[in-house]
């Protein structure tokens, strides 16, 4: 098997550690970062894609590269999103669960 | 003997190692530490599939950025830990999910084993056309020429995304200072990094920035690294973070996209074509844009991690 299908192989393996995690983990932290293992695992098939598309003397194709470059900073930036919205939920309720046992009273205004 | 096999393998199994047991851990705060680690190791990966670029980018947001996001997170939701995780699903839940995750998995990998022989690839076309921007990295001419409008939408993302961060502000704070006041400990080891580390770290930020246009480098990868010696600077007390609310902030996160987009509609009229660069020009364009991106990318990405404002600005 070649490096880069062993690779790929890990990605779509990530994918699937991702998915489990998403839905097991009660913790929102915790789904957040299930997500990026997700996130990670489909960003490895890409940059196996790219690989694939060796050459004329250029590692892989340049073009899936540069998107998965796009996407890593993008990810990033939604993952900011979703922490500071996680920490807010925290703030105005005291809790961090995603469960709605009771409708506890925004203490903010 | 040839050892690229045996570190391929090793490598594959240390990322899914990682990978597993920060989903399997009970500690969230352990989990996350992992989390930066994988990002590190992820960043081998992208090395050994010759994405140097990728690489590079996943080693400084992947690992660094989003491990410093995630860890300061995961302190402050520490005391409602040990309640949440109680919250555990049910077993034939975990089941289910197990199936799915294995059926999600399955499919991929017959995807990867089964894709197209020769593969597809642009490679010859932007070798094809390189020699028009003047640039020697063809990641970076990608980036900057060739699909320009999905880096300049991005770098509007980046900035959508803090403007949604500090919507969340409670509105006694909107327009304060961002996350916690750091105190300084004059003669600690973080204070003393934290004078040590930000000289050489602009230097390599523009190095970096610099060798971007022929060499694996790039805003990008520059402006996280300006983002974390700026974080550093606050974490250790030797700066605050500023008030959101004052104008040379806001200029310095819209300065990138705006200078994007003058320079794209000012390829209208001379060049034919939104964001096409003018014969013999489109070097020099590509680095006045890039220069004022990765300023604006590590602002923004440096307010990101801090979050949405918690404090008025004298406290």
């Amino acid at each position: 098997m070649s490096a880069t299908t062993l690779f790929g192989l890990c990605g779509a393996l990530l994918v699937g550690v991702g998915i489990y995690g998403l839905v097991v983990n009660p913790q929102p932290l915790r789904k957040i970062l299930s997500f990026n293992l997700i996130g990670s695992g489909v960003f490895l098939l890409f940059g196996v894609v790219a690989r694939r598309g060796a050459a004329l003397g250029m590692g892989g194709d340049p073009v899936p590269q540069a998107l998965v470059i796009t996407g890593i900073v993008v990810a990033f930036s939604a993952t900011a999103l979703a922490v500071a919205l996680l920490l807010r939920l925290h703030d105005a309720s005291g809790t961090a669960s995603l469960t709605t046992k009771e409708s506890p009273e925004p203490s903010d205004t | 003997m040839n050892m690229a096999p045996l570190v391929d393998g090793s490598l594959v199994v240390l990322i899914l190692a990682v990978a597993i047991w920060t989903i399997a851990v009970r500690d969230s705060f352990a989990a996350v530490v992992g989390y930066a680690i994988y990002g590190l190791m992820l960043a081998l990966a992208w090395v050994r599939l010759a994405a140097i670029d990728a690489a590079l980018t996943e080693a400084a947001i992947g690992g660094g950025l989003t491990g410093v996001l995630l860890i300061r997170a995961a302190v402050r939701l520490r005391p409602t830990e040990s309640v949440v995780a109680g919250d555990s699903p049910a077993w034939f839940v975990k089941a289910l999910a197990a199936v799915l995750a294995g059926a999600v998995s399955l499919a991929l990998a017959v995807v990867v084993l089964t894709l197209p022989e020769p593969a597809p690839t642009l490679a010859p076309q932007v070798a094809e056309h390189i020699a028009s921007t003047g640039l020697g990295n063809a990641v970076t001419a990608v980036l900057l020429a060739f699909r320009a409008t999905d880096t300049l939408l991005e770098a509007v993302v980046l900035v959508f995304a803090l403007i949604a961060v500090w919507s969340l502000a409670p509105d006694r704070f909107w327009g304060g200072r961002p996350g916690q006041h750091y105190h300084l400990e004059a003669n600690g080891m973080l204070a003393y990094l934290a004078r040590l580390l930000p000289p050489l770290g602009i230097v390599v930020a523009i190095y970096v920035f610099w060798v971007g246009a022929d060499l694996p480098g790039g805003k990008f990868q520059a402006g996280t690294l300006l983002a974390a010696m700026w974080l550093l600077a606050i974490m250790a007390g030797l700066t605050d973070v500023p008030e959101v609310r004052l104008v040379w902030v806001r200029i310095a996160l819209v300065t990138g996209s705006a200078v994007f987009l003058i320079i794209g509609f000012a390829g209208v009229p001379f060049a034919g074509a939104f964001l096409a660069y003018p014969e013999g020009y489109a070097k020099p364009l590509i680095l006045i844009i890039e220069a004022a991106s990765m300023l604006s990318i590590a602002v923004t990405l440096a307010l990101l991690v801090l979050g949405p404002p918690e404090r008025r600005g004298q406290s």
